[in-house]
This record gives structure tokens, C-alpha cells and sequence, in this order.
């Protein structure tokens, strides 16, 4: 199993290895051909677009041909057409819908909570979340995971999720 | 609101897990990374290292410890101590840390917090606030910085904090009980999570803490045993409160 890592000089990439390797996932820098595409993100929305830099069209290739793309916390959002962060940016318009910026009443929110349906708790961190019909499962009212083709956008972090991570990586891996 | 949280605090020095009466003494109890390891394992919500050495090279330390923590343990960790630059704090999380925290470097220069928030997203920035009586003390709570702590808390969040980490300094090693007046005023004056933080006894003190902020540091009453952590969960959830399933 090959995994690559979409890389833009921003986030915790590293724990998203370490958890890769943890289930004995290869590591490859060919975003093109690797079995499992990765989109990791944390920082800010434009930021982060601009950093990826080329690999925004192979990312959209790989989306039209079927291949698997995982896209986590920002990654998600910078999936969707657009993100209201930064005063707006567009985003790769693989999955419809908009990131939009959270109205709860502590912002970021910051924690552990539940994702129905399964009921699983994961690690939360974001002060935008995904409005999109492509959401498959919910935390709090939230998008908590959107799946449109081959891609899959969790907005919870699974490789800092402890054990409900791991199990949750793991069947991503699996399905690949 | 997600759950609410509990965070073992490890304050770390030369890349060891320390424990000392007011700086003073310190005597060396343990590897960050066992430690950290087993609090995960006992069912800690994040973990926090502060590094207190505040010496020459400690920042150095501070991402060859957080690397060695990210290796092992797979729950959120925030890494505080000696970060004064966008540099220190990045290093720290491209290490493996998830928040970096800031104290005196934010008071002495406000504008960090926004240097940090806009590169690093505000999730990753935690303002710890160390306050007596309504003030807000620097330096390790050495010095008074001249600052009304809800002002402060208010400026912080207004400059892109993501969290405030709020440590009662009349309270911290007491055991006697959050200082929840404090807390209270914080949670009607931002809109941040707050982390408590100080006068841990007991596991009521806690829940009591919980009702006013979304997450309780646990330093002292932990006393560097996991185990303590399973038999306070165990008597947070008699008390009704709601934590996570860490199976």
C-alpha cells in the first residue's frame, strides 16, 4: 500500500506519517500514482492553496479518474468549491458545497466529540466546517465526513485520535 | 460543545519530566514520553509539557522532546515554555505538537498572537494566562504584568488565540479548588475554550471546574501516576460528568 502526502510547507504532516506508518502504510512523494492520496491541513485556508501549488491539478486528476483521495480537517474543506475563510477561497471543486465558518458558542471548537452515525469519538479542531450534500455523517450538527466519488473528507483529526483513529485509518486503508 | 476535557500537564526541563516546589528543587521523575504515554493510556484527553528550564537551548530540547512524544502517543499535545517566534512555535508543531502555548513572549509583544494565529490557524495558539487576583502575572508569575486578566483574555482573543490555558496563581499546589469566580468571568467575557488550571484536591473541584470551562489541567493531584487518572475519571463520571470513552 502506497500513501503520499500532499505537501504545501504547512500543518502537522508528520503525525499523519507516523499514524500511516503505525499501520504499515508505505510512504511515497508521487501524489499521482500512490494507491491513497492524502490531503492533510492545518493553517489557513489561503495559505494553504496557495502552498500546494501544482499539485492542486493532480490532486483534480486523480479525483476524475477514480483514484482514492483522503482529505483531513482543512484538507476537507479545501476540497469544496469554495471556503469563506480569508474573506473567501476558492477551494479544489472536487466536492460541492462551501466551508463556512462555525456559529457555536465557543469558537475554535476545540475537543473530543461523538460522529453519528457509529457514535465514535474523535479529536476536533476547527473553526470552519463543510456545508455540502456530500456529507455522510454528522458530530453536533457539523459535517464530520463528506464522500463524493473517490474522495473522503473527515473534518476530525483520526491521527491524533488515539485508538478510534487508528481503526478508522485503518478501514480507509483497507477500502483502497 | 464536545466533551469535556482532561489534560495532564508534564512540566519538562533538559528533556526530562520534572517536579519542583515553586522552581526551586527540581528533582527529575520520569521520561516525557513514558509518562506521556501512559496518561494516554490511562485516558487523558491531551496531554501539556511545559518546559520550565527557560535556559539557552531549551527551545532546542523542546522539538527533540515533542518528535519523541508524537512517535508514541497519538492524542493531541500542546508544547509551551520558551516560545517567543513564529520559528519556535513551528519547529515544535512540525515536530508533532499540535498547539504550541504562549505567556510572557505574548505579553511582551501582543502582536505574536497574530503572527502565530494567521501562519499556524488560531486552533494551534493557546495563551496561557497566569493570574492573582483579577491581574495577570509574567515571568513565571514573578512579575506583575500590568494587565487586568478579563482585559487581557479579551485582547487575546480579538489578536486570533484559539484557546486560553488560565492558571490561578493563588491557587496552583493548593489543592483547594479551582478559582471559579475567575473562570466564570472569563467564560461571559470571550467565546474562546478555556482551560482551567490550579487548585486541583479533588475530583469535585473538577467537575465544578467543568461546568464554567471546557477543559481541567491536572498538575499536582496527579502526582506523576497514571493510575491516579483511571480513579479520577472513575469518580468524574458518579459525578455526572460526561467524558469521553477512551476504549
Amino acid at each position: 500500500m502506497n500513501v503520499a502526502i500532499a505537501r504545501y510547507g504547512a500543518g502537522n504532516v508528520r503525525s499523519v506519517e507516523l499514524a500511516l506508518r503505525r499501520l504499515g502504510a508505505q510512504l511515497t512523494d508521487d501524489l499521482a500514482t500512490a494507491d491513497l492520496a492524502i490531503l492533510p491541513g492545518v493553517g489557513s485556508a489561503r495559505s494553504c492553496m496557495e502552498g500546494l501549488g501544482a499539485s492542486v491539478e493532480v490532486l483534480r486528476e486523480r479525483h476524475a479518474a477514480g483514484k482514492p483521495i483522503l482529505g483531513i480537517c482543512l484538507g476537507l474543506q479545501l476540497a469544496l468549491e469554495e471556503s469563506e475563510e480569508d474573506g473567501g477561497v476558492p477551494g479544489l471543486g472536487i466536492v460541492p458545497g462551501r466551508a463556512v465558518r462555525l456559529q457555536d458558542e465557543r469558537v475554535p471548537r476545540i475537543g473530543w466529540a461523538t460522529v453519528d452515525p457509529g457514535g465514535e469519538a474523535y479529536w476536533f479542531a476547527h473553526s470552519y466546517a463543510a456545508k455540502s450534500p456530500a456529507t455522510v455523517a454528522t458530530s453536533e450538527g457539523h459535517s464530520a465526513i463528506v464522500e463524493h466519488g473517490s474522495f473522503t473528507g473527515v473534518q476530525f483529526h483520526p491521527e491524533k485520535s488515539g485508538a478510534a483513529g487508528a481503526r478508522f485509518l485503518e478501514r480507509c486503508l483497507s477500502r483502497v | 460543545m464536545p466533551l469535556p476535557r482532561l489534560i495532564p500537564c508534564l512540566d519538562v526541563a533538559g528533556g526530562r519530566v520534572v517536579k519542583g516546589v515553586k522552581f526551586q528543587g527540581l528533582r527529575d521523575v520520569g521520561d516525557p514520553v513514558e509518562l506521556g504515554a501512559a496518561y494516554s493510556g490511562a485516558g487523558a484527553d491531551e496531554l501539556v509539557f511545559l518546559d520550565i528550564s527557560a535556559t539557552i537551548g531549551a527551545q532546542a530540547a523542546a522539538v527533540g522532546v515533542a518528535g519523541r512524544v508524537a512517535e508514541q502517543v497519538t492524542i493531541p499535545f500542546t508544547f509551551g515554555g520558551g516560545i517567543r517566534s513564529l520559528a519556535d512555535a513551528s519547529a515544535v508543531l512540525e515536530a508533532g505538537a499540535d498547539k504550541i502555548s504562549v505567556n510572557s513572549a505574548a505579553l511582551a509583544r501582543p502582536a505574536l498572537i497574530e503572527e502565530l494565529a494567521r501562519s499556524l490557524g488560531s486552533q494551534a495558539v493557546v495563551v496561557a494566562i497566569d493570574t492573582e487576583g483579577g491581574r495577570v502575572r509574567s515571568h513565571a508569575a514573578t512579575r506583575d504584568a500590568a494587565r487586568d486578566t478579563v482585559a487581557w483574555a479579551q485582547e487575546c482573543e480579538q489578536r486570533g488565540a484559539g484557546e486560553l490555558l488560565v492558571t490561578s496563581i493563588d491557587r496552583d499546589g493548593t489543592q483547594d479548588g479551582y478559582d471559579l469566580e475567575q473562570l466564570a468571568a472569563l467564560r461571559d467575557a470571550v467565546s474562546l475554550p478555556v482551560i482551567a488550571s490550579g487548585g486541583a484536591g479533588n475530583a469535585a473541584h473538577i467537575a465544578a471546574a467543568l461546568a464554567v470551562a471546557q477543559a481541567a489541567l491536572l498538575a499536582s493531584i496527579l502526582h506523576e501516576n497514571p493510575a491516579r487518572l483511571v480513579t479520577l475519571r472513575d469518580e468524574l463520571r458518579d459525578l455526572g460528568v460526561h467524558l469521553r470513552d477512551a476504549a
